[in-house]
């Protein structure tokens, strides 16, 4: 049951083959197996999500109409707050804090009556591409529990990958939705920014977050995403627009007549040698269902990770700066006569990790006063340039596609000392995000030297994030029928796994 | 190459209220001698003639109805407050510092 797809639940569900209580139940024991060897999760909530089933099921047993994946169960990123479930974002500094209200993603899954299973682990507030900066310790990618699951979101794609929840929310500011799709032969959608409101979404990088989607399958991506998306008054950066119909292109997956265009910048040296041979591969299938695949050149693409690397620290540096040891979270040092300024430093000394410090340092030195230009004024301009090198590029192409990433999953610890090698992992990933537009990772196969997930990332223009599902579908339709199977269908067997 | 001395990094994480260890500021200031090499390729492009953008999204100005809508209670505002007294966060003293 716990290996369907979240659409093929969802019709057992609506032909009362299944209850939504034994759906949840079933991923409950799950986790409850394999989640000592993996962990994705970070807090499971087990009464409230069965109560919640139960409600489901009442409702449905009831003849209420019901939306397309009432009672499917869900992992939630631990970066979005839910009322009275604990909140870390990974962090220390937020250990032990039940959000007095819900972020709007959530208030959408649960007008949608979809059941959130729990909270997900992830790097220390979305800084990382590994999950090893979790201030609760690393995740383990179910293919192989010595490598990292990708990063920030790591909890998130390994929960899906392990069979522990057939849907997950992601959080994506250089590819943290992405990046650990493509490590762990999931499916995961940044959506055009604005297109999910981020009200709750405990702000990394205000201009680059943008919450979607994760999944096993494209369609069970493009039924979230309708789920949670959609114009929200309390997030001033949300799109007043229709949702783009992702539903509809995810089950037509019709690429005949369309322009395919690949990023000449984002391949070839530095990408590992499988990864291009599932990229070309990839390419000769959709070609195959009829699109037309054009090269195109994004000359300052080169520029956009030392870019992203000063706008996402400057960013951060002004957002962390709530967490102040005042209203809410850890409070260290105060003792009779402390200032409120030695326990904010105090606090925040304790509370942060590593890369969080590292960045919060570098995004202050970006902004000072005879850097600022230097610094985070050019990295403003290069924002510019990338988006222009986009704008030209769907000139020529309707999406443009690019291998996720350029290497499958890494040990855990290999890069953990070298923070511009961990960088580079988002460098196909982070030109979407710099500007704005849609894009997706879904599984290529893997890797003929290590047998390990490849993902193929599609990139589609502002507010047309129904393209990318098209060409995810098509593309996930034609591997299916080259396999047999789903990639997932291969993944070895977790110790205890149902 | 820009460096970072060990003093300028105790600078900026007092300007960012960070309290860290001399072996901290010594291993940052080390790393930020690659990061910051890195990061300055952006200057090989960033020219005059070149706009700024701060944001993806052309917004300017977005205003709501000014409605009256329900908020947190003063309880549900006060739930993770490391201190409390009075219905109000308690806080370490801010006057009659140096």
């Amino acid at each position: 049951m716990i290996r369907n797809s979240a659409s093929e639940m969802a019709s057992k569900l609506a032909s009362g083959e299944i209850t939504s209580v034994a759906l949840t139940q079933a991923h409950l024991d799950q986790i409850s197996a394999v989640d000592k060897d993996v962990h994705a999760f970070l807090h499971v909530d087990t009464e409230g999500a069965l109560a919640q089933a139960a409600a489901v099921d009442a409702k449905r047993k009831s003849g209420e109409k019901l939306s397309p994946l009432a009672g499917v169960p869900l992992a939630l990123k631990d970066v979005m707050t839910q009322k009275g479930i604990p909140t870390t974002c990974g962090s220390k500094i937020l250990e032990g804090w039940r959000p007095p209200y819900d972020s709007t993603v959530v208030v959408n899954l649960k007008k949608n009556d979809i059941v959130i299973l729990g909270k997900t682990n992830m790097d220390e507030f979305a800084m990382g591409s590994s999950t090893e900066n979790s201030a609760y310790g690393p995740t383990h990618n179910p293919w192989d529990l010595t490598r990292i699951p990708g990063g920030s979101g790591g909890g998130s794609a390994a929960s899906l990958a392990a069979f522990e929840a057939p849907l997950a929310i992601g959080t994506d500011t250089g590819g943290s939705i992405r990046q650990p799709a493509a490590v762990t032969g999931t499916v995961g959608v940044k959506p055009t920014y604005g297109g999910v409101s981020r009200y709750g979404l405990v702000a990394f990088s205000s201009s680059l977050d943008q919450a979607g989607p994760c999944a096993r399958t494209v369609l069970d991506a493009a039924l979230l995403h309708e789920a949670i998306a959609g114009h929200d008054p309390k997030d001033s950066t949300s799109i007043n627009a229709p949702v783009p119909a992702v539903v509809a292109a995810a089950k037509s997956g019709n690429v005949k007549g369309l322009k395919i265009g690949v990023v000449k910048e984002l391949n070839g040296d530095g990408y590992q040698k499988g990864v291009r041979t599932r990229f070309e591969e990839s390419l000769e299938l959709l070609a195959a269902a009829g699109a037309e695949i054009v090269e195109v050149s994004a000359p300052n693409f080169e520029y956009a990770l030392a870019a992203y690397y000063l706008i996402a620290p400057s960013e951060c540096s002004s957002n962390l700066a709530r967490f102040d040891a005042m209203r809410y979270g850890l409070r260290v040092g105060d003792s009779e006569g402390a200032s409120a300024e030695l326990v904010m430093n105090l606090t925040r000394e304790v509370g942060f990790g590593r890369e969080v410090k590292r960045r919060i340092i570098l995004g202050t030195y970006a902004l000072s006063s005879g850097y600022y230009d230097a610094y985070y004024g050019s990295a403003q301009k290069v924002r510019t340039l990338i988006t222009q090198d986009f704008n030209k590029a769907f000139e020529k192409a309707d999406v443009l596609v690019s291998p996720t990433c350029p290497t499958t999953a890494f040990k855990i610890g290999e890069k953990a000392n070298d923070p511009l090698a961990m960088y580079l992992n988002d460098i196909a990933t982070i030109p979407v995000n710099m500007a704005g537009i849609g894009g997706m990772s879904l599984p290529s196969g893997v890797a003929e030297e290590d047998g390990l997930p490849v993902g193929f990332q599609i990139m589609s223009p502002v507010m047309k994030d129904d393209r990318m599902y098209s060409v995810g579908a098509a593309l996930e339709a034609a591997l299916l029928s080259k396999w047999g199977a789903p990639l997932l269908s291969t993944i070895p067997a977790l110790a205890g796994s149902k | 190459m820009t460096s970072l001395s060990r003093d300028d990094v105790a600078k900026l994480a007092g300007l960012a209220r960070i309290e860290m260890s001399d072996e901290e500021l010594v291993a940052l200031s080390n790393e930020f001698t690659v990061i910051l090499d890195a990061v300055a390729r952006v200057q090989e492009v960033a020219g005059a003639d070149v706009a700024a953008t701060s944001h993806p999204l052309p917004l300017r100005n977005v205003f709501r109805p000014d409605v009256v809508i329900p908020s947190l209670s003063p309880a549900d505002a006060l739930s993770g407050a490391p201190a409390q007294e009075e219905q109000r966060f308690r806080v370490p003293q801010i006057l009659g510092e140096e």
